[in-house]
């Protein structure tokens, strides 16, 4: 492995306290940025680095800022989406508990340049150690003059509040999160208006994952052109694969953006235990299509995944071996869909009960042949018709899943139970 | 203004329309749960779904605005897919409950499920949610959260309209229901207009429910004569009976909407105490007569007195009960008997009124009194001043209740040697009078209301008088030719016509220029 930038905790010990993280570079790149470069400059350095969203769509960070009314008479708010929800990811929440001034600095810059005196971190309510940690970092960098008024004596003000959610997947989406911030039920809105023009109370926003942050710093102070060389130059830079699931060592891995699955899977995570063979891989969280063991060549990076037919996402990525029922796993994620939709949008409310129903029914034997196609039909239904992307994230899965491992599907409604279960065991009860 | 073309055909409409209101502009009726014209756009029921050129997926056409070229297809075969779709996703976890549901008939799930669906259901029936039914959420209101398609209708006129906030979604995806606000009861004074914008069967009318099957009931357009605001409203009957007053819209005066009181008054109109017969005072007590001796013995008795007694032996008071068309009646009478004319709007002290629509006047047309110079209540106390000081010799009371206003009332009443009462209901001024002739209410007879901002509006009859009641015009326009004034009118628009071509503020106005929605006294419409 190279060398750790966002994953620098792993090798300083304390990092998150303040002084050894100033001991070790800390908060020169806010100093950099508020002293010599203009908040236009920053806009500019992050477009050119080509850094793109962390938390999943994959976004153009600098153009996401660029969004923002260039004349406004309204405040400019910058919400850290920290509500790590995602199956099968958990980045986030380490930078947040081991080195949370790397955030708070990619918040100070951040905001510095879209013109922002109030941020709101927005984090996930069961990251209360995270919580805890990053009140104890606002609380040093404001006592020592990085947060509140007049930062370093530039001149900048900024504050900023930690928001713990309420245990809703939801929130994790933009315009969720914002409703939810402002103390209403986390109905994600209808776009556009976009939330760099539309968003919290009203005014212009700015929703910036907690990973596409901690990139700021080192964009800053090594510059776009070092950032843009690592990795595709479309899609570049270090990126935290979080990998879970049926491998020797699983684990967050800092590494170049455009590393390939395989070697993620086999070189980092040290392959599959047991002398048992891949079945299939999620790559990016729970929302996206799975990969089979034909198609993990593929570099990890937003456009390969892309082109390879799924979605890097949260870089998630989750190793099933051949023990694995692809029913059942199906079954689980539509589970979590059908718990987590917000209920708004018709197809999506309605869909994902449906699915995990006819999912239930298979994994348990009360179902039949033509149900296999019936979960093709109603994910065709959910899919690009609602407000927000959960109903495709949950329709995309079944896609995937019944489409690449459709022998078992069609095996299960045959049998009138799971093959990977010995005749007469308890299915596994679907909870939900 | 963007040229839009939907289905082929090509229309012009005002810049930010929605796709939806272009369409409806071309009287294509896009389907449609969460979408009204008179609450925020949420999106969230996903049936307006269409087809739009150079769009790769389909658009809520609630939330799309037309822009110039825009090519809609509301009938493609990838529009029809998604609102088959959508009806199939809104009936899996729906009861299906239509023979016990008072929706049926006015049902946004049936009507669609025939017009875009009518597919087998795939979902078999023991799976489906159970939810909460029949729970009464306030005096009017009962929800049926099972049957409810969360389009957030009802939420939205809590949140923007009436600013109660007294209703609420809870849970998350199939298991989200409505329910009371937490500490709420739902007993705003506009309540009642969630029943009517509820697509389905989830909120129903206490007043209402299971009194009657929509489809056997006929309609009439109306007007609201509970206040002076003058809500614009559909008459719901059948054989006589009123079952139901539902807001029309008229952006004008109500939007969308009207009041609980407003809407609950019916009830007084179909009372106990109505007037069926005219009576006359006989040796001890009333004998009931006909409308010809009657009126004959009205006008008789009404003419010697003004012989003898010469100008202001008489005085008649018209109440702002009364429509324009009686107003002008009762002045052309009393311009005949040389009688003192006298208006009155009264109403109780300290009635509920707010700055929405309810309006402390209880009266539908103190407006119109006013605009035939008849607001000074003055006069009218002068009038049974003069009553109680004997000096009147005949008083004509038309729709008035004068005990209730006029605390000296009956004792005046009592001195007056001949009173006329003209009027619905059996009231305390009726057991002074000499003659009772019994009227029309507002839902028995055609004429117009002149609301608080000066709007003319019309109502039609939809209902026939009970008994031998007449509509008031009638009653009057009668009296008038028998005192030897003016022909009788033939129909409520002919003394309408005579008014308008009498009095400046209704000049150039007529029952077809008042339409549907009405015009604002003074403002003649052009031609």
């Amino acid at each position: 492995m190279g060398e750790l930038l966002l994953l620098r905790c792993r090798e300083i010990p304390g990092l998150r306290q303040l002084d050894v993280y100033r001991q070790s570079g800390g908060y020169e790149a806010v100093k950099k940025a508020l002293t010599e470069l203009k908040p236009e400059q920053l806009v500019e350095m992050v477009k050119v680095s080509n850094l793109r969203g962390r938390g999943g769509a994959g976004f153009p960070t600098g153009m996401k800022w660029s969004f923002l009314p260039k004349q406004t008479e309204k405040p400019v708010y910058l919400c850290v989406n920290a509500d790590e929800s995602e199956p099968g990811t958990f980045k986030d929440r380490e930078i947040m508990e081991d080195d949370p001034h790397q955030l708070l600095e990619g918040i100070i810059i951040t905001s510095y340049a879209i013109r922002c005196h109030t941020a709101y971190i927005y984090i996930r309510g069961e990251f209360a150690l995270g919580v805890e940690r990053l009140e104890a970092a606002i609380a040093e960098a404001r006592a020592t003059g990085l947060l509140g008024k007049n930062i370093l004596g530039t001149g900048f003000d900024l504050d900023v509040w930690v928001h713990r959610g309420a245990g809703a997947y939801i929130c994790g989406e933009e315009t969720g999160l914002i409703e939810s911030l402002e103390g209403k039920r986390a109905y994600p809105r209808i776009k556009p208006p976009f939330p760099a023009v539309y968003g919290l109370f009203g005014c212009p926003t700015i929703v910036n994952n907690v990973e596409t942050l901690a990139c700021v710093p080192h964009i800053v102070l090594r510059g776009a052109d070092w950032f843009r060389a690592i990795g595709p130059e479309k899609s570049p830079g270090p990126k935290l694969f979080c990998v879970s699931g049926h491998v020797v060592r699983p684990g967050t891995y800092e590494l170049p953006m455009g590393t390939s699955l395989r070697e993620i899977i086999y070189t980092h995570a040290g392959g599959i235990p047991n002398g048992r063979k891949l079945k299939g891989v999620i790559p990016g969280g729970a929302s996206m299509p799975v990969f089979t063991p034909e198609e993990i060549d593929v570099p990890m990076d937003m456009d390969s995944v892309q082109k390879a037919g799924s979605f890097l996402g949260s870089a998630g990525v989750m190793v099933m071996d051949d023990s694995v029922c692809m029913v059942w796993t199906l079954m689980v994620l539509e589970r979590f869909f059908h718990h987590e939709s917000c209920g708004q949008c018709t197809p999506c409310r309605e869909g994902t009960g449906w699915l995990h129903r006819v999912l239930t029914h298979l994994e348990e034997g009360n179902a039949n042949p033509r149900d296999v196609d019936l979960l093709l039909n109603i994910a065709g239904n959910m899919m690009g018709n609602t407000i927000c992307a959960l109903a495709d994230a949950a329709a995309m899965p079944v896609r995937a899943f019944v489409t690449k491992y459709r022998a078992e599907f069609e095996q299960h409604a045959a049998l009138g139970r799971c093959p990977l279960r010995p005749a007469g065991e308890e299915p596994h009860r679907a909870h939900g | 203004m963007p040229t839009v073309e939907i289905d082929g055909r090509k229309v012009e409409v005002a810049d930010g329309k929605t796709v939806i209101q272009a369409a409806e502009q071309l009287g294509v009726e896009i389907p449609h749960y969460c979408w009204h014209p008179g609450l925020p756009i949420a999106g969230n029921c996903r049936m307006c779904l269409v087809e739009i050129e150079k769009q790769p997926k389909l658009q809520i056409a609630c939330n799309t605005r037309v822009t110039d070229g825009m090519v809609v297809h509301t009938t493609s075969e990838k529009t029809k897919t998604a609102q088959k779709a959508v009806l199939e996703f809104l009936l899996i976890n729906h009861p299906i409950d239509c023979p016990v549901c008072d929706q049926a008939g006015e049902c946004k799930l049936q009507e669609y499920y025939m017009d875009y669906d009518r597919q087998k259901s795939r979902v078999p029936l023991p799976e489906k949610v159970r939810k909460k039914k029949a729970k009464p959420i306030g005096p009017l209101v009962i929800l049926d959260q099972e049957r409810c398609v969360l389009c957030s209708r009802c939420v939205r006129f809590v949140d923007e309209v009436t600013h109660t906030s007294d209703l609420a979604f809870y849970e998350r995806g199939d298991h989200v229901e409505l329910d009371l606000a937490p500490g709420k009861t739902f007993d705003n004074p506009y309540s009642g207009n969630v029943v009517d914008i509820c697509p389905v069967g989830a909120l129903t009318s206490r007043d209402f429910r299971f009194r009657a099957r929509v489809w056997y009931l006929e309609r009439a357009e109306s007007v609201c004569g509970a206040c002076a605001n003058g809500c614009n409203i559909e008459i719901y009957h059948r054989e006589g009976t009123i079952y139901r007053f539902q807001p029309r819209k008229n952006l004008d005066v109500n939007q969308y909407w009207m009041c609980d009181a407003g809407r609950l008054s019916y009830h007084g109109l179909q009372g106990e105490g109505r007037l069926t017969r005219p009576v006359v005072r006989g040796e001890d007590e009333f004998v009931p007569s006909t409308w010809g001796s009657a009126l004959g013995a009205v006008a008789g008795r009404l003419g010697d007195i003004a012989k003898a007694y010469g100008p202001g032996s008489i005085g008649i008071i018209v109440s702002a009960e009364a429509p324009n068309e009686e107003i002008f009646l009762a002045r052309k009478l009393g311009a005949a008997l040389g009688a003192k004319l006298a208006g009155v709007s009264w109403s109780p002290p300290g009635a509920f009124h707010d700055d929405f629509l309810v309006k402390a006047d209880k009266n539908p047309n103190t407006r119109g009194l006013a605009l035939q110079g008849l607001a000074d209540g003055v006069a009218a106390e002068a009038l049974l001043a003069a009553a109680a000081g004997g000096t009147l010799r005949a008083l004509v009371l038309h729709r008035v209740d004068a005990t209730a206003w006029w605390p000296g009332a009956a004792a005046a009443l009592e001195r007056v040697p001949f009173l006329v009462v003209l009027g619905t209901d059996h009231r305390d001024a009726a057991q002074f009078a000499d003659v009772v002739l019994p009227l029309a209410t507002y839902a028995e007879s055609d004429g117009t209301f002149t609301n608080f901002a000066g709007r003319v509006q019309r109502f039609r009859a939809a209902v026939e008088p009970p008994g031998e009641a007449r509509p008031g015009w009638l009653a009057l326009g009668e009296l008038l030719e028998r005192a030897g004034g003016a022909v009788a009118p033939a129909r409520a628009e002919a003394a309408f016509a005579a008014l308008a071509a009498e009095c400046a503020p209704f000049a150039g106005s007529s029952y077809d220029a008042l339409g549907e929605s009405g015009c604002v006294a003074g403002a003649a419409p052009a031609g």
